[in-house]
């Protein structure tokens, strides 16, 4: 019977069918994996649930209160300072060294390797190097340099006011090297021949990068600043493992919304709340992808 | 004589400015890697020695590497990671470029609705779908668990979408051929497409199995039990910071951190490829 069926089949019916036996275990996986849980957090935002008790629907409460928590406004607008500070600075550096390294010969794989390392660090690892650096007197390695040019000790991860950028700073150290790598790659792939025309006009090294190199490297830029804004406004291994208590301190000064999110749902397992602020976090980075594409419409 | 004034010759080239460029950008360089070097050098060092400045230990010691390795559930941690990280990579390998092919090679109504539905996950955030992941894991017994760990990752938009953008290079002739002969659809895509898509595979293999490696919030979520640790929530489990062995903690970083600088300086070549590649794909 099914073998019968299977021969009066035409051929792009056959071919048809084999696609979708190949997507089977896929489709399963996308629907149960990955689309019904994206339903679900919007759902469960919705309803007032701890874990143990029944799910009870309260509408927009959640954001209500949200909305009137201090605190969540201190932990976004940490969050955006960590993109809107780290962004720039990140891809001021890479470019510049990309730019300069690119010309470089002699040395220039292992030069490169250099900056490329520390993108393949565990971050965990790394925030222990780093908080380790942090220190105080004898054994914080930054302030002992600091000692020895007569600037007095700096307090670091635990001030208020330097904690945000001492947390930021391996996350920028970290993402360097994938930002070199992109932007070089970026510069190559100028034509030849836009330089050569270049230098038969006569024009300079500050030209050629005005009016060549960086118009060329547009699309590049605006994807290394979509990626790393949405890699920095997701931040949270590094402020889990340097901050105290995991907690994102002092007093808040470095807690960003994904570590709001951890709190809520798994310390104190208000999983509503807590699902009413990763969808927050989805329009906040789906934002920045629509004005990714907006940008790249606007190019063409 | 001629070799001297080839060399003067050489040098005549080298304007200063280039000199200057040079010595910065390595300059540069060197600050980036110092975090990692005082890392390792911290790790030989004996604890009396933690409290002196130096990058050369003037004891060094291999006793805290024995200790970290015997002493702390480290190699357990080791063994998850590498477990969890291989699993996962080998499913992402098989149903990326199984999907990646179908969709670039065959025509059936319906593809491009799977296609968009597919790429649109790359805009969901894993932060969104932890706490349902949770939910539907405790439902099922799945904490503490190695499945537990690895179910989010088996499969990935990204790596699909790169696949595809290969497969479509792909001769449709080839295919076709390979038809007539009376190959098998499964064979055509196993023994013939795969073969001619390995700088792909390979590089998709790197990031996936390197993001496995770090990936810290999910693994630290689903798993509770010490022993079922993966690396990065292992190292976070140390802590206490006034009486911090901090020798034995950048150890166990070290430990952490240098399986993956050895693959990279094996794999230079193919990473820094595979990475332009993905950059300018995606």
């Amino acid at each position: 019977m099914i073998k019968n069926f299977w021969e009066n089949l035409s051929i792009n019916q056959k071919l048809a069918i084999t696609a979708w036996v190949f997507l089977a275990i896929p489709i399963i996986f996308y629907v149960t994996i990955r689309f019904y849980p994206t339903y679900e957090a919007f759902y469960v935002s919705f309803m007032k649930w701890n874990l143990l008790g029944a799910k009870k629907y309260i509408g927009f409460k959640h954001y209500i209160r949200i909305f009137n928590d201090e605190d969540f406004w201190i932990v976004l607008w940490n969050t955006i300072k960590y993109a809107l500070i780290g962004v720039p600075i990140s891809l001021l550096i890479s470019f510049t060294v990309a730019y300069y390294l690119n010309e470089i010969k002699f040395g220039h794989q292992t030069i490169r390797a250099f900056y490329f390392v520390p993108f393949l660090t565990t971050a965990i690892a790394m925030a222990w190097v780093w908080r380790w650096f942090y220190q105080p007197m004898p054994i914080g390695y930054f302030n002992i340099m600091l000692s020895y040019v007569g600037i007095p000790q700096q307090p670091f991860l635990r001030s208020i006011e330097q904690a945000l950028y001492s947390v930021m700073a391996p996350a920028v150290w970290a993402g360097l090297g994938f930002q070199i790598v992109i932007f070089i790659a970026g510069i190559r792939a100028i034509p030849k021949s836009h330089f050569e025309a270049a230098e038969i006009d006569g024009a300079g090294r500050l030209q050629i990068l005005k009016e060549i190199i960086l118009p060329a490297l547009k699309p590049t830029t605006i994807f290394l600043v979509v990626i790393s804004t949405i890699g920095f406004l997701r931040i949270f291994d590094q402020v889990y493992s340097m901050s105290e208590d995991s907690a994102g301190g002092p007093l808040n000064a470095t807690k960003p919304l994904v570590l709001m999110i951890y709190e809520y749902a798994f310390d104190i397992y208000k999983l509503g709340r807590a699902s009413a602020l990763t969808v927050i976090l989805f329009l906040l980075l789906l934002t920045v992808s629509l004005l990714q594409l907006w940008f790249m419409r606007k190019q063409k | 004589m001629t070799n001297s004034n080839q060399i003067i010759e050489k040098l005549e080239h080298l304007n200063p400015k280039k000199i200057i460029i040079w010595t910065l950008v390595f300059l540069g360089s060197i600050v980036m890697v110092t975090p990692i070097i005082f890392m390792i050098s911290m790790s030989f060092k004996t604890g009396q020695e933690v409290y002196i400045f130096s990058l050369f230990p003037e004891k060094a010691t291999l006793k805290n590497y024995i200790f970290v390795l015997t002493d702390s559930k480290f190699i357990y941690w080791g063994l998850n990671s590498l477990w969890v990280a291989t699993f996962s990579t080998l499913s992402v390998l098989f149903f990326d470029s199984l999907v990646g092919y179908t969709l670039a090679k065959y025509n059936f109504r319906g593809r491009e609705i799977i296609f968009v539905a597919i790429l649109s996950t790359l805009m969901i955030p894993t932060e969104m779908l932890i706490i349902p992941w949770y939910m539907m894991s405790r439902e099922f017994g799945w904490i503490d668990t190695y499945w537990g760990i690895a179910f989010p990752g088996l499969m990935t938009g990204f790596g699909t979408f790169l696949m595809r953008q290969f497969f479509m290079n792909l001769p449709d002739e080839l295919i076709e051929a390979a038809r007539i002969d009376g190959w098998s659809e499964f064979a055509i895509w196993w023994k013939i497409a795969m073969p001619l898509v390995v700088p792909a595979l390979s590089a998709l293999a790197i990031f996936h199995f390197l993001g496995n490696w770090t990936a810290f919030l999910w693994p630290l979520i689903i798993i509770n039990d010490p022993d079922m640790y993966t690396i990065p929530v292992g190292l976070a489990s140390f802590n206490g910071e006034y009486e911090m062995n901090w020798e034995i903690v950048m150890t166990a970083s070290c430990l952490a951190t240098i399986p993956t600088l050895f693959v990279f300086i094996i794999l230079q070549k193919y990473i820094i490829k595979g990475i332009m590649l993905a950059g300018l794909k995606g």
